[in-house]
């Protein structure tokens, strides 16, 4: 497996950590309802098929990476910097 | 006041050759971290002018006038090598002195791309990665930025690290040296 950091280039696997999925972006308000705490913290999603989820290119440009990809065929779509997304 | 004695990274070590490729300490001078204040990449620019630089794209590395450098080593983050930074970037830039921090290899002859290629997962051959080119990667498992320059590549390592980088490199030297000793 291979990701094309936008800063970095083409770059194997073994230089990023994996972190989690892209909920972890959209963290609820702290008057949020406990509900919506809940499912921040708790519920995630099992997709077969196109997935966003965070990885951190920690042998290269130390930057966090929003990765979308497919569970079932692997294929990487886009792979984009968490710092220059558009919120 | 007393009388301390500055040492280099790898003070006493005579540079290796082995392997096709010759293995040696390098004296860099002044390393300082420019990381860009948002939205200050233009200004920078202007500011850097007077060493004949530019901001380097991701990737990239420049050559200044009277030996300053200045390499691409993150977002909105470069070194400053060779010189050092000018008043005009206060305000601009967060500038510290990372000098003392770093161990730097030059690396050369014909064999260098082989022997980075074992320790380096990326295509660091002339064609991928040509002189002006700059890279963060893992050397094995220690973070290093990697340049090209004409006469092969210039390794800077966390100088905790510098030992290990060294021994690492040397290493892969010998086991190219006894394999072209088979093939013979
Ligand atoms: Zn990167």
């Amino acid at each position: 497996m291979r990701l094309t950091c936008p800063l970095c280039g083409d770059r194997d696997r073994r230089e990023f950590t994996y972190y989690g999925a892209e909920d972890y972006l959209h963290r609820p308000a702290a008057e949020a309802p406990l509900a919506d705490w809940d499912g921040y913290l708790h519920l995630r999603d099992n997709p077969a098929g196109e997935t966003r989820d965070l990885w951190y290119h920690e042998a290269g440009c130390a930057q966090w990476l929003l990765v979308s990809r497919n569970t079932v065929t692997h294929a990487i779509s886009k792979v984009e910097l968490v710092a220059e997304r558009k919120a | 006041m007393a009388e301390l004695i500055a040492k280099g990274p790898f003070d006493g070590q005579e540079p290796v050759s082995a392997g096709g490729a010759v293995l040696a300490p390098l004296a860099l001078g002044p390393i300082w971290s420019l990381a860009l204040f948002p939205g200050q990449a233009k200004a920078a620019e202007q500011a850097l002018k007077p060493l004949d630089l530019g901001f380097p794209a991701p990737g990239q590395w420049l050559q200044g006038k009277a030996g300053a450098r200045l390499v691409w080593t993150g977002r909105d983050q470069a070194f400053l090598i060779g010189a050092e930074p000018l008043e005009a970037l206060a305000g601009l830039a967060a500038i510290t002195d990372q000098s003392d921090g770093w161990a730097a290899l030059a690396l050369k002859c014909s064999a260098a791309e082989a022997v980075l290629a074992r320790l380096v997962p990326v295509d660091l051959r002339a064609q991928a990665f040509p002189p002006g080119r700059a890279i963060r990667a893992g050397l094995n498992h220690m973070p290093a930025v990697i340049l090209r320059v004409e006469s092969g590549f210039e390794i800077l390592t966390f100088r905790s690290m510098a030992r290990t980088a060294w021994h690492e490199l040397a290493e892969v030297q010998a086991h190219l040296a006894a394999r072209a000793a088979l093939t013979v």
